[in-house]
């Protein structure tokens, strides 16, 4: 026991020491994801606002042989303005990306509307462009919009009501909660954390084997008269210490970032209080014990620092793995879920978000079941540790 | 007093010990001599417990290094090849990381690191970080290290490699200090003129074997020659080595 403290707290103050360590367990982790995802979030919002609300404007080519049309698509907060000068210069002027989005009303426009011809009206856009994509899509919608009112005032005037090509009254009723509803995006954080986590003790993973061992430090360190499982648990449950921090610290960015988040003008209201900050810290508290011993697993099969580095940025991505199979595949959580460590965390805390209750079951199978990985883990570590072929 | 006893040792289909035994008593500077290659690391490296071997015996004060490792580590302080430093701890630190882990209660930590600090001649760079030390200071670090627990046994491989003059003739004092204090002072290195300086005893392994093993008198003797380098080439010529 005595060798695990002095173990322990000799790597903890070495890793606050050592710059690389601090920047990536302190800054990166914890900050770099927060601010990315509050940019991210912020910038589509500032997009998707703005798009609902301003005018859209609409080159029209022969805007003069529809009037009554551009009369409507004017009350429908459309600007029609001058569009190329044909047909074909429109197509040019979309395929160049001048426009997103060209309305061409041919010239017989009118006369075949007047002779009940469906009338033809081109919309011509590039449909590899998601951005043409939403502009050309309201002016469709407008067009059509258009057509029924038409349609109506035909029926109408031959005393039939327009009703009779109605048939259905479609209306969809949306049972999210604010808070549910922000949960889609919040959901996407789990991840962040998880990756705060890990990158909070990855250095001082690395140093247990490889870095000890390029250091040089490692052959008289094993020389000393204590036993290697002391050696490797003091330094995995440092490791474990420095991700505890950074994860703390990163669920704390966030919950001060997401204050500079405009969620609410999207009808969401983003539960992420103190409460739940706490909660999801001693619901992700567990996967640091895994990621650790994880981390110092794959670190001690490399030869060099560098080595290790590129075989643990792999590891960083592991836990993305069941988050998305789970996401596509749009999996309810289950008691057997919780048994698979980072996707039991990711679902707890999107539960969590959504202001539901815990369901105490899952979260006692998730912390038993991570803890439980991670302590064979743990236990291989010590196991690899005592092997002759650890000094390379 | 550090006996080893017909040492095997294979890493895959390489022999790279192949029947070593010797005695390196107490109150002596042993010197194990011997191409690079020959097994020095390797004997060493079963003596401080990294290494296991595959036939044979060896033990610390009678204590064997395999059925008792933990108990055999207690009684020797071991300068591994190239031993490395913590950058980020200073020379004092690094000396009282290993103080603690060799047992000293908490209360004469800092006692003992002093006095050992003072005996090398440590207290200039005692409390600097040993980030950008140079050999000279990080070898003398590490001796400290190894030395703090006041061990009977003292293990050494190549303590001299990469110190310039000075540093060498101080890690020479220390080695005499450390005989004369009744300790058994075992050392690997492929300097000549180092061990012929140094050792009462000196221990010529070749291809995994122990070709020669006498004092420098003898040696001289036995190989007919008067010069201690002419007399290391002609013992190892035999093996197959040179």
């Amino acid at each position: 026991m005595r060798t695990l403290w002095i173990v322990f707290s000799k790597e903890v103050m070495d890793n606050f020491r050592d710059r690389r360590t601090l920047v990536s367990a302190l800054l990166m982790g914890p900050l770099f994801g927060p601010i990315l995802f509050a940019f991210i979030i912020n910038l589509s919002l500032q997009q998707s606002l703005s798009n609902a609300s301003e005018a859209l404007q609409l080159p029209v080519v022969g805007r003069e042989h529809a009037p009554n049309l551009m009369r409507y698509l004017h009350s429908q907060n459309i600007d029609v303005v001058d569009g190329p000068a044909d047909r074909a210069a429109a197509r040019l002027a979309v395929e160049r990306g001048v426009h997103d989005v060209v309305v061409v009303v041919p010239e017989a426009f009118g006369g075949q509307l007047a002779d009940m011809i469906p009338a033809r009206i081109e919309v011509i856009t590039d449909q590899a462009n998601t951005t043409a994509e939403r502009e050309a899509r309201r002016a469709t919608r407008a067009l059509q919009a258009y057509q029924q009112e038409l349609a109506g005032m035909r029926l109408a005037a031959r005393g039939v009501n327009p009703a009779v090509i109605r048939p259905l009254n479609i209306d969809t009723v949306d049972v999210s909660t604010p808070s549910g509803r922000s949960a889609v995006l919040l959901g996407m954080l789990s991840y962040f954390f998880i990756f705060a986590l890990l990158t909070g003790g990855m250095n001082l993973a690395i140093d247990a084997t490889a870095g000890e061992r390029e250091r040089g430090s490692l052959e008289p360190l094993l020389c000393l008269p204590v036993s290697r499982d002391a050696l490797i648990v003091g330094k995995i449950l440092a490791a474990c210490m420095f991700m505890a921090l950074s994860l703390s610290l990163s669920l704390t960015s966030f919950f001060v970032t997401l204050k500079f988040v405009p969620l609410e003008k999207l009808g969401m209201t983003p539960n992420f209080g103190p409460a739940v900050v706490a909660t999801g810290f001693l619901l992700l508290l567990p996967f640091a014990l895994l990621g650790a011993s994880l981390m110092t697993l794959v670190a001690s099969f490399t030869r060099s620092y560098k080595e290790a580095q590129t075989w643990l940025s792999v590891v960083l991505l592991a836990p993305t793995l069941p988050i998305l199979i789970v996401s596509i595949l749009q999996l309810r959580p289950s008691t057997l879920l919780m048994l698979v460590p980072s996707l039991s965390q990711h679902l707890l805390l999107v539960g969590v978000i959504r202001n539901e209750p815990l369901d105490m079951l899952h979260v006692l199978v998730s912390v038993c079941g991570t803890l439980l990985l991670g302590g064979l883990l743990a236990w291989l570590c010590a196991r690899l540790y005592r092997r002759e072929g650890l000094l390379g | 007093m550090i006996v080893v006893d017909g040492l095997h040792k294979s890493f895959g289909r390489v022999s790279a010990l192949d029947g070593v035994s010797f005695r390196a008593g107490d109150g002596r500077i042993t010197g194990l001599l011997g191409p690079n290659g020959a097994g020095k690391s390797t004997t060493l490296r079963i003596l401080y417990t990294v290494l296991k071997p595959d036939r044979g015996h060896a033990g610390i004060d009678g204590i064997d290094v395999v059925t008792d490792s933990l108990e055999a580590r207690k009684r020797i302080g071991t300068l591994p090849h190239g031993a490395g430093l913590y950058p980020h701890l200073s020379a004092r630190e690094n000396i009282a990381y290993y103080a603690r882990l060799y047992g000293i209660a908490d209360d004469d930590v800092d006692e003992r690191v002093a006095r050992i600090i003072a005996e090398l001649g440590i207290g200039e760079f005692a409390d600097r970080r040993t980030r950008g030390f140079s050999q000279g200071q990080r070898t003398r670090v590490a001796l400290a290290r190894a030395l703090v627990h006041g061990p009977q046994n003292v293990v050494l491989d190549e303590p001299s490699n990469g110190l310039d003059v000075m540093a060498t003739r101080a890690l020479r004092d220390l080695i005499r200090r450390l005989r004369d204090a009744g300790r058994c002072v075992l050392f690997s290195s492929h300097v000549m003129q180092e061990v012929a300086a140094l050792c009462d005893e000196i221990v010529i392994i070749a291809g995994g074997r122990v070709v020669l093993h006498d004092n420098p008198d003898g040696i001289r003797r036995q190989t007919a020659c008067d010069d201690l380098e002419e007399a290391f080439v002609k013992a190892i010529a035999h093996t197959g080595e040179l």
